[in-house]
């Protein structure tokens, strides 16, 4: 598959953007200026990055607890997402979602979602929704390997390829359901050959090769676009944070240091940067220099959460109900 | 009027709004051919086709989320749970997601659709096909619940429910399904948050939800006849609840009685009991007396069943009991 300089260009971009944004995030939530809970991408901004990079606006994605990675390659704006995070009335959800719940109708991002395998009913809902309004839209369901074994992934698959749906399942794989290792957790090592039982198309990719997960996102998505019904992606991975941030020591209770430097090794990130500068693609300054601009974006977020405001008390008895304000 | 049973009421007020709207679609376990375990959808698969009226596998998490799903992204689909007991395997997608993402996405997006579930022992179907635990959904923000007692309530309510922007569940009765009453052949639609009196007395209160509305209708005309004269009053909608009707009609008579067929701890009664404690205790002359399931499990030998069944002779007692005070 050939793919245009601006395209890789591009990608490259998103990953560093979903990088950058959480490492700050990682760092503010240290200092403790972001309450509640953040689950990071890091390390896994390929799959995201090469699976959105062939969506259209209109499209629709469907996203987890660890989902900025997800709604940023979406386009979601990074200044609405860390108010949010802040908890700040300008957020994407006025401040009441928080960092497990980021929507964006508008550019089909239909909610992160804190439940494990939550997502993936939902996910078939939107692509029965577009194919009895007749368009071509197709929707994009991201979910772990902890969500593989939860019943709205059987479910999920069978609707979906009994009435031919168009949408793509994309299971990260990061080896680990909270703590729990995937060998623990089911008898099989591939995923994606759930989707035999199904009828379905099944792959499995290298998650860490942003190249890779793009040309297999973009084939399923050609096929789900012209009405040949869904595919399991199942994309190999890991995170380079703990489940979450405040997981003692990278996660390493259960998981060993060494294997956590290993996987380091295979950063998509560095990965792509590497191979765009030895195949001459772009320099190493361009790369430094899109680097540092995407800095400036991401503390110009800061700041705009920063500066502000708390949702007011009344907030919080509002959207409870469509049209009509619920009354303390 | 013409007379037509409740379950065709439900049926007819389908008909009607998905001639009107497209975005209006079905899904459910055998409502296809079969016509609903009920027979609430006999028929529209023959007039709508199977791209509206949608046969589903047994996987309750599934269709309920992909109704959500659905929903959010511009169709309006009308659902059926076979038993109210089934929402139990489908729970996450109504609480956490159905009922949660208007207020979770802070405004963004919309779940408009209707889950039709039904409630009522008197089958001999035991513990698992019984219940009614309507009671669980009035205890959650985001959803509205609806409990029609007639056939002119159903067409009227699941009219406005279908055309609302919310998620409403809509709590059907057994029992009642082959009951008849007038209903007006042209469409029209109940607002939410109206109950009802179904009839007026000045003596003591009965608030009533589904087919206890009924049964104290029957306890009512019976006690008249000992010159006693009870007022009942139908909720018709549990969430919005029409407080305002409930505590004017107990200003009134000073006494009341809460008939509900969900178990008496947490259940509907404990609610409206705690508010008009809350806000009306000094009016009251009597004690406030619950009518509602025991808090056992539904058994299935006939007369275990009976005695499980809140019916109009314990209405009765009840009566008796309120009356005592003075």
């Amino acid at each position: 598959m050939k793919i245009s300089k601006d395209k890789l260009i591009s990608i490259y971009s998103t990953m560093v953007k979903i990088r950058l944004f959480e490492e700050r995030v990682s760092d503010l939530y240290a200092k403790g200026l972001i309450p509640g809970l953040a689950h990071l991408y890091i390390g896994e901004e390929a799959i995201a990055t090469g699976v959105c990079s062939d969506l259209r606006e209109d499209d629709y994605i469907t996203s987890t607890h660890r989902g900025h990675g997800h709604v940023i390659a979406k386009g979601a704006d990074l200044k609405y997402m860390m108010a949010e995070l802040f908890g700040r009335k300008a957020g994407y959800c006025k401040g009441k979602g928080g960092s497990m719940h980021i929507a964006d109708m508008d550019i089909g991002i239909l909610g992160a979602n804190g439940i494990a395998g939550g997502g993936l009913p939902i996910a078939v809902g939107a692509a029965l929704s577009s194919k009895w309004r007749g368009t071509d839209q197709v929707t994009v369901c991201f979910f772990g390997d902890g969500a593989s074994n939860n019943g709205t992934f059987h479910e999920s698959l069978n609707l979906a390829s009994l009435h031919k749906l168009p949408v793509i399942f994309v299971c990260e794989n990061n080896l680990y359901g909270i703590s729990v290792s995937q060998q623990m957790h089911q008898p099989i090592k591939d995923i994606a050959i759930r989707a035999t039982s199904y009828d379905m198309h099944g792959d499995v990719v290298d998650g860490n090769d942003v190249i890779a997960v793009y040309e297999v996102a973009s084939r399923a998505i050609r096929r789900a676009r012209a009405g040949e019904g869904p595919t399991l992606i199942e994309c190999k991975t890991y995170r380079l944070r703990g489940h979450h941030e405040g997981d003692p020591n990278l996660g390493s209770r259960y998981r060993t240091k060494e294997e956590i430097e290993d996987w380091k090794k295979k950063d998509p990130i560095r990965r792509l940067a590497n191979r765009l500068i030895s195949e001459k693609i772009v320099t190493k300054k361009k790369l430094e220099t899109l680097r540092n601009q995407l800095l400036k974006v991401v503390e110009e977020a800061v700041d705009f959460a920063n500066g502000a405001e708390f949702p007011p008390i009344e907030e919080l008895y509002k959207d409870v109900y469509v049209g009509e304000d619920k009354k303390k | 009027m013409r007379e037509i049973t409740y379950a065709q009421a439900i049926n007819e007020a389908l008909r009607e709004c998905m001639r009107e709207d497209e975005r209006i679609i079905l899904l459910g376990e055998d409502i296809g051919k079969y016509g609903g375990i009920f027979q609430v959808t006999a028929g529209l698969l023959d007039e709508f086709g199977p791209k509206r009226v949608i046969d589903t596998p047994i996987s309750e998490a599934g269709f309920v989320g992909a109704s959500v799903g659905a929903a959010l992204t511009g169709m309006r689909p009308v659902v059926e749970i076979m038993f109210i007991d089934f929402t139990t395997v489908c729970m996450d997608m109504i609480i956490n997601q159905m009922a949660k993402m208007h207020y979770m996405f802070g405004g963004r997006g919309t779940v408009p659709m209707v889950l039709r579930v039904n409630i009522g022992a008197g089958r001999g179907a035991a513990a698992q096909h019984s219940q009614s635990f309507h009671n669980f959904f009035m205890h959650i923000p985001g959803l509205y619940v609806v409990v029609p007692s007639t056939p002119y309530d159903a067409k009227g309510l699941m009219i406005e429910a279908i055309n609302n922007d919310n998620p409403v569940i809509f709590v059907e009765h057994k029992k009642l399904y082959a009951e008849k009453g007038p209903v007006p052949e042209e469409s029209y639609s109940i607002p939410f948050g109206q109950a009802e009196i179904k009839r007026e007395g000045k003596d003591l209160t009965i608030v009533a939800t589904s087919a206890m509305t009924l049964r104290s209708l029957k306890a009512a005309q019976e006690i008249a006849g000992q010159g006693i004269e009870a007022e009942v009053i139908d909720l018709r909608t549990l969430t919005p609840l029409d407080k305002e009707t409930v505590l004017n009609s107990v200003k009134k008579t000073g006494r009341l009685i809460v008939a509900d067929e969900s178990h008496k701890t947490c259940g509907v009664a404990a609610e409206i009991s705690a508010f008009v404690a809350e806000e009306a205790i000094y009016y009251l002359n009597s004690p406030i007396v619950r009518v509602c399931s025991p808090d056992t499990p539904v058994p299935f030998s006939p007369p275990l069943e009976k005695a499980f069944i809140p019916d109009e002779q314990d209405i009765l007692t009840a009566i008796r009991r309120v009356m005592e005070y003075s």
